[in-house]
């Protein structure tokens, strides 16, 4: 309860803020705000707009928030969904001859695979060599940035006549997800998948075996758990929701994988998993609100000639205040309560392992 | 002038859904020694915390000499006159004594530390008080007794007339003991002032001019030495008489449990645990006594799985186990009530509930393949709870917000609740208030009775010669001595513990 009041503040006072500003930039709020939600929620193409938005950034949400739970900061969200958008784009393009109820599933778990894949390398390097996943996964992005890059350009790129974009080609209509109404499948896939990670996290053994490491890892040594598997499998299924996120990037929305399709998304996810707090039901809100703010930008921009770029200062903003939580409990007089399962961004160098 | 060098008059502090002191009255005279005595919890942090400037107090005042004055941190404490010899030494282990001592009240000469000055005030103030430290040793050298020495003198330097003690003998050898009291004398005798923070008894009794009581935020009542005894002082800092001495019969030991061969464990290419070699037997308890820090911890780890040791053999019931292997381990009977509680016992943050099972949850009846069965965790810890008497909230509540000794209380049930052969119970009573401690020796010697095995690791060595059937001495990584409980005595493990006539102890052995 207290974590929502958390957020909802941050939320509020990233928007007053950003009030703060438009007002001193010579625009009306009033006029901006109202505008950004017509463009989020206004009619129903808004709303799809907003879901598709928010579709991408619930995976890496979940992603990171899963493996916050293990007490690992999964930075690599982005490489591992760049990789599962250009290889669900690979399947989705590369395999012909299929029926669109087995294409598109293959296609969405080629992504989720590859991202899998590429985060238990981060997974491993913790356990065995002590590297700190921090570390590592920002150097992994950079090897997913011009993998991805290479092979958009290269062997997989578009060679369709006049086209010289680095791209890859459309994938085949078998591979593409369905659209229902407004509701793009892949949302509602990402709330399926939120209603998963709860029950694998709070209702199974091997959730109990990830959040007693996040929480004391030496206590779970204590108790005979398998600490390196569960911190090889927890980056293993962060990176597979992060993988799914680009597959159903490529396959609900962008049609095939080009590069500056994708940017950020797996960045998001970090200030989505906090300002959710790293539950998984709160990772469907705190996609929506940014997805909201990214589809009525655009609305926001030609209505009240404010330019976009002030999303990103309020999505900064939310992010400060979360990062700066010691901050709101001051201003709210919260007190931290006894025993609140802590978010333990520090494990590694220097937190006395 | 007034009577006393520190007064507290009606010192309150409240902290979100406590009153840590209530009222609080506490004074001390020039070259006397105060005890301040009082369970965990009972405050006396929080009135040293107040004197030392760490805290404000919401009410109350404080005087010193007999003029009030504002404490706003330890910068204002030392002009006052106060100094504080913290239970963890804040000394910089890569600087020499010297360098030590001036740490922060640095002599310069120019822009330049003036070292030589500072060796000169070691001296002179090792002589004064008769504190005796080589000034150009390095602290990491100096054993644990000396290095507190230093903290003492640090105090010194800052010309500190009220010292605070906060439980100064915890990690010193009886013998290091004997030596402190020696030099508080020696400090009182210059006018002094001590307040002596304990929760040890016989040491208050030894030593103590006054002793003042303290439960649950409140002064229960002063006394003197000679005015009252160990059960009237336990009395009155549990508000109920307690048992003291540990009931139990004789030992009756049955086959080997645990035989451990050899064992080596090594740190950073330096072995910590050299070459020990025991047996445990069914129905009675080893006890292994020694400072802390001469390869106990690890010594335990290593029998726990939570250390890979270098060489040797563990064969539990005589089965040869596998290193690292806790799980292996917990399933062929090993109870393991660790060191540290909080870092290895406990996840802080999860339930009563969770914490029970932390061991079994992957079992029936606490899992149906992947999926947990919460009402047969729940279960399990309300049987547990009304059966090990844990106060808490109910079974779902944080086990952080449970006291010391319930959290410990927790870590027994859990591991006293599966069927166990071998017990390694290390530090079992650190830090808990009287009433637990009676309660964890009892269940301990119920094990025992009930065939297990256990080995008890202690730094208390009136905790290891009231419980255990044999006693075995642990320095510098090698178990230097065994003997027969009911032969040891005090002394003799004393100066066994401090490294001393190891070939008597070897004798002994044979």
């Amino acid at each position: 309860m207290r974590s929502v009041i958390l957020s909802v503040t941050a939320v509020v006072l990233a928007l007053l803020i950003g009030a703060g500003i438009l007002a001193l930039s010579g625009a009306s709020p009033v006029a901006a705000y109202t505008a950004l939600a017509q463009g989020a929620f206004g009619d129903a193409q808004a709303w799809q707009r907003t879901l598709e938005k928010a579709t991408p950034l619930v995976f890496s949400g979940l992603a990171v928030a899963f493996a916050f739970k293990a007490g690992l900061f999964n930075i690599g969200a982005q490489g591992q969904l760049l990789l599962g958008a250009i290889t669900a784009a690979a399947v989705g393009f590369g395999v012909e001859g299929l029926p669109a109820f087995i294409h598109a599933p293959l296609a969405l778990l080629a992504g989720a695979a590859a991202g899998a894949a590429f985060a238990a390398i981060a997974g491993a390097l913790k356990v065995y060599t002590g590297a700190h996943e921090v570390i590592t996964t920002i150097m992994l992005n950079y090897i997913a940035i011009n993998l991805t890059d290479y092979l958009a350009d290269g062997p997989w790129k578009d060679t369709s006549p006049g086209n010289i974009v680095a791209r890859t080609p459309r994938i085949l209509d078998t591979a593409m997800l369905p659209t229902w109404g407004p509701i793009p499948s892949g949302f509602v896939l990402s709330v399926l998948l939120a209603g998963v990670i709860y029950w694998l996290l709070w209702k199974t053994t091997f959730g109990f075996e990830i959040r007693t490491v996040g929480q004391n890892r030496h206590a779970a040594r204590y108790a005979g758990m398998r600490v390196a598997r569960t911190v090889i499998l927890t980056m293993l299924i962060s990176g597979l929701f992060a993988g799914l996120g680009g597959a159903v990037e490529t396959q609900g929305v962008v049609g095939r994988y080009q590069p500056g399709f994708n940017v950020g998304l797996g960045f998001e996810g970090i200030t989505i998993a906090l300002l959710a707090k790293t539950h998984p039901f709160g990772v469907i809100p705190a996609a929506l609100l940014v997805g909201a703010m990214k589809a009525g930008s655009s609305q926001m921009q030609f209505v009240a000639d404010v330019p976009k770029e002030i999303i990103d200062v309020i999505q900064a903003l939310i992010l400060f205040f979360i990062a700066a939580e010691f901050l709101l409990r001051r201003l709210l007089h919260l007190q931290p309560e006894a025993g609140e399962e802590q978010l333990v961004l520090s494990t590694g160098w220097g937190s006395g392992e | 002038m007034s009577e006393f060098v520190l007064e507290a008059r009606g010192i309150t502090k409240r902290f979100p859904g406590v009153v840590a002191n209530d009222h609080v009255d506490f004074n001390l005279r020039p070259g006397e020694i105060h005890a301040l005595l009082g369970e965990n919890g009972a405050g006396k942090s929080t009135l040293m915390n107040i004197i030392y400037g760490l805290y404000q107090p919401d009410e109350g005042e404080i005087l010193i000499n007999g003029q009030p004055v504002t404490i706003r941190g330890p910068h204002d404490a030392i002009r006052q006159g106060i100094g504080m010899v913290h239970q963890h030494f804040m000394l910089i282990p890569v600087f020499t004594v010297a360098e030590n001592l001036v740490l922060g009240a640095e002599i310069t000469r120019g822009p330049m530390l003036d070292l030589e000055q500072a060796r000169a005030v070691v001296r002179r103030l090792s002589d004064e008080y008769g504190l005796h430290v080589d000034p150009d040793a390095r602290v990491e050298d100096l054993p644990v007794g000396v290095q507190q020495r230093v903290e003492i003198l640090k105090a010194l330097y800052r010309e500190a007339r009220i010292l605070i003690l906060d439980e100064p003998t915890a990690v010193l050898t009886p013998q290091e003991v004997e030596d402190l009291f020696r030099i508080m004398r020696g400090l009182t005798e210059r006018g002094v002032g001590i307040i002596f923070i304990t929760h040890k008894l016989k040491e208050v009794l030894a030593i103590a001019d006054r002793i003042t009581v303290m439960r649950r935020g409140k002064v229960v009542g002063t006394t003197t030495p000679e005015q009252t005894d160990e059960r009237g002082l336990a009395a009155m800092m549990v508000g109920r008489e307690v048992v003291l001495e540990v009931e139990k019969g004789p030992a009756h030991p049955g086959e080997v449990v645990l035989e451990v061969r050899d064992l080596v464990v090594e740190e950073h290419g330096v072995p910590v645990v050299n070459g020990v070699s025991l047996q445990v037997r069914a129905g009675e308890i080893l006890g292994i006594a020694g400072v802390q820090g001469n390869g106990q911890t690890e010594l335990a780890e290593a029998l726990t799985g939570l250390r890979r040791p270098d060489r040797g053999t563990l064969i539990l019931n005589g089965q040869e186990m596998p290193f690292e292997d806790a799980r292996i381990l917990i399933e062929n009977g090993l109870a393991h009530i660790p060191e540290d509680r909080q870092k290895h016992g406990l996840v802080m943050p999860f339930s009563v509930a969770d914490n029970l099972v932390l061991c079994t949850y992957y079992k029936p009846p606490f899992a149906k393949g992947l999926q947990r069965q919460p009402q047969a965790i729940l279960e399990n810890a309300e049987r547990l709870i009304e059966q090990f008497d844990v106060r808490t909230s109910g079974p779902l509540a944080p086990v952080a917000t449970l006291s010391g000794g319930n959290q410990q209380k927790v870590i027994v049930a859990r591991e006293f609740s599966r069927p166990v052969r071998f017990l390694l119970a290390n530090q079992p009573t650190r830090g808990l208030d009287v009433g637990s401690i009676e309660y964890i020796h009892k269940r301990i010697i119920e094990m025992r009775d009930q065939g297990v095995a256990v080995l008890l690791i202690s730094a208390e060595l009136d905790e290891i010669m009231s419980l255990a059937d044999r006693i075995a001495v642990m320095y510098e990584g090698q178990i230097v001595a065994e003997v027969d409980a009911a032969e040891a005595d005090k002394t003799t493990l004393g100066i066994w513990m401090a490294g001393g006539e190891k070939e008597s102890a070897a004798a002994t052995l044979a």
